[in-house]
């Protein structure tokens, strides 16, 4: 039976603009606006999204490294949002991050030994020659060599930094590992290593993924559900396939239809959408409405839930509530 | 076998490799001619000051009143940088002398780089209000020319050696702190502090091992060149009689006192402004190379 491991109920992260002048209003940015979601133990939950659309917020904020200005994220049945500062901490021991960029996310002044034995010791755990053990243990789990110990982050190249990173967060033997555009900062032939690693990690360790990242292709091969955001909202969720192969939501079609296709023979049907990432964004309805081919009047003043329309498919779009309205 | 024999090789040539950020900024440092001139004056001073009681042919305060003959004889063979009025060694005097500079030197600035260092880096890290408390507090002492807060902060605390380090120190504070402070913004944005957080690292073990050591160099560098100013402004505050006491044989403290010789026994004066010029020069060399090896971007 799949549990669920975490549950994020209207998740909400606005971010106060810069006042002008002596006006007492100040605007917000709704980087993340409302989103919900459950993922299952085991599972990888990829999402996807352009630039901007709130997907690291949102990782970040199951994290509690941004507290969320609204919503509830359930961790295995703590609710993390309630948590004091260091219940917080604590609870990290479950809760780790792959982060984007290896060449930022490692202390230059300290060794892999040193970077990887750290989760150890602030959570208490073995002494110090366990430790010692547990990282070399490591180090050849993500295919690293127990001698690489000593040496310093920038004696690496950037697939093996991402290996010291994915190290990092499993050291204290986490549940859920939310990994934010992990492969993104890697060259194409080591992105496969690293995404192939980590499902080997997942299988041998039964790790949960929140799998966060704007490339469709590594989303595809490493997910069991994807969510796709745009501007702050989870427009659609569905199993992996099923959102490849049927795209229901419009802003999904135009993304797919974007991925370029290695067959220069192929003819694809190309959906183009006008405009850019509006600039002043609709007050109500749908924020898609303004570049939306299928655009109604419903979409310019309710806010489209996101809805179960086909099992385990979900959208958050008028063009499927019609027929049972 | 042969297995771990290659093993150990590969170990080996692994080790030889292994470089750490500091070794290699010392690589970059010992290129510099400049600042291997620097480091050699330095520590000749050094040694000078610590071994002064073997090198000083006499005490601090020996002094000839008896024998007129002694009192302001040029530099000789018996006495290498002459004497002064009450016909003291003054060569004795200035390598003595060294001991007291330089602790003053030290002792000002390892103070105020932990107190400057401390506020510096608690401001940049927390932000909001105590940001803007410790920054206004800098910006306060920094409205006053620096020698003349050091001189009233002496005057508070009556004249002394002790209490112009104390000056001095305090002088300094804004300098360190606005460094650090400047720099500790900048490293906590790094994505490795994230990091930490993430792993569940308490603010205090972020700071010591994760900010402290990636914000401290522009504080060495800084620290070698703030000896060479707090020399001068111990000089400074000496000359003007809120530092040394007589008999102690501060070389400030002795240029003001041979101030009314200098037409007639110049080598009074030369010879401790000599040593004050050159430690300075030394500090500062040594400064600019770690500038150059610890920090690159600080050069301009």
């Amino acid at each position: 039976m799949t549990n669920v491991l975490l549950k994020v109920e209207q998740l909400k992260k606005h971010f106060p603009k810069k006042k002008k002048g002596f006006s007492k209003t100040t605007d917000v940015v709704k980087a993340v606006d409302g989103v919900s979601f459950e993922v299952y133990e085991g599972e990888t939950l990829g999402i996807v999204g352009e630039s901007g659309c709130g997907k690291s917020t949102t990782g970040r904020m199951i994290m509690r490294l941004l507290e969320p200005t609204d919503g509830k994220i359930y961790f295995n049945g703590i609710e993390l949002t309630s948590l004091s500062k260091s219940e917080m901490r604590k609870a990290r021991r479950d809760l780790q991050m792959v982060f984007q960029d290896p060449y930022a996310s490692l202390n230059p002044r300290h060794t892999v030994e040193q970077i990887l034995e750290e989760p150890l010791i602030v959570h208490g755990i073995g002494n110090k020659s366990v430790r010692k053990e547990m990282v070399k243990e490591f180090l050849q789990i993500v295919g690293l060599n127990s001698y690489h110990a000593k040496r310093y982050p920038h004696q690496f190249s950037g697939g093996q930094r991402q290996r010291i990173g994915i190290a990092r967060a499993l050291m204290t033997n986490p549940k859920l590992i939310i990994a934010d555009e992990p492969v993104s900062a890697l060259d194409v032939s080591i992105q496969a290593q690293v995404l192939n690693l980590m499902k080997r990690l997942q299988e041998d360790l039964k790790l949960t993924y929140i799998f966060i990242a704007h490339d469709l292709g590594v989303v595809r091969h490493i997910s069991d559900r994807v969510g796709v955001m745009y501007l702050g909202r989870l427009v659609e969720l569905a199993e992996c396939e099923s959102l490849y192969e049927e795209p229901l939501h419009p802003y999904t079609k135009v993304l797919l239809s974007s991925v370029p296709i290695p067959d220069p023979t192929y003819q694809k049907e190309q959906i183009l959408i006008q405009g850019d990432v509006a600039e002043s964004l609709p007050k109500n309805g749908c924020l898609f409405q303004q570049r939306c081919p299928f655009a109604t009047e419903a979409c310019k003043t309710i806010v489209p839930e996101l809805k179960e329309v086909k099992p385990g498919h979900s959208v958050a779009c008028h063009l499927y509530d019609e027929p049972q309205q | 076998m042969a297995e771990t024999a290659t093993k150990d090789m590969n170990v080996q040539v692994v080790e030889d490799k292994v470089t750490s950020p500091w070794k290699e900024a010392l690589r970059t440092f010992l290129r510099s001619k400049s600042a291997v001139a620097g480091t050699v004056i330095v520590l000749f001073f050094i040694l000078v000051a610590l071994f002064a009681p073997i090198i000083a042919p006499e005490g601090i305060n020996e002094q000839k009143l008896g024998d007129p003959s002694t009192h302001l004889v040029p530099p000789s063979s018996e006495f290498w940088f002459g004497t002064d009025e009450f016909g003291r060694d003054i060569f004795s005097r200035v390598v003595w002398g060294a001991q007291i500079s330089l602790t003053v030197g030290f002792g000002a600035v390892v103070l105020s780089a932990v107190l400057g260092s401390f506020l510096g880096i608690i401001a940049g890290y927390y932000g909001r209000w105590v940001d803007t408390i410790i920054s206004r507090f800098f910006d306060i002492l920094l409205a006053f020319p620096s020698i003349l807060l050091a001189i009233a902060i002496v005057s508070i605390l009556g004249s002394s050696l002790q209490n112009a380090l104390i000056a001095i120190a305090i002088v300094n504070v804004p300098n360190f702190g606005r460094l650090i402070r400047s720099k500790v913004l900048s490293v906590k944005e790094e994505e490795y502090i994230t990091a930490a957080k993430a792993i569940g690292m308490k603010d205090s073990r972020i700071l010591l091992r994760h900010i402290l050591p990636n914000s401290f160099a522009p504080v060495i560098v800084q620290g070698t060149l703030a000896i060479a100013t707090a020399i001068i402004e111990a000089a400074a505050l000496s000359f003007l009689g809120l530092g040394a006491e007589p008999p102690q044989p501060e070389w400030g403290k002795m240029l003001a006192d041979a101030r009314i010789y200098l037409m007639n026994a110049p080598w009074t004066m030369i010879f401790p402004g000599l040593a004050i010029m050159l430690t300075v020069l030394g500090f500062n060399l040594m400064g600019d190379g770690l500038r150059d090896a610890l920090d690159p971007k600080m050069k301009n």
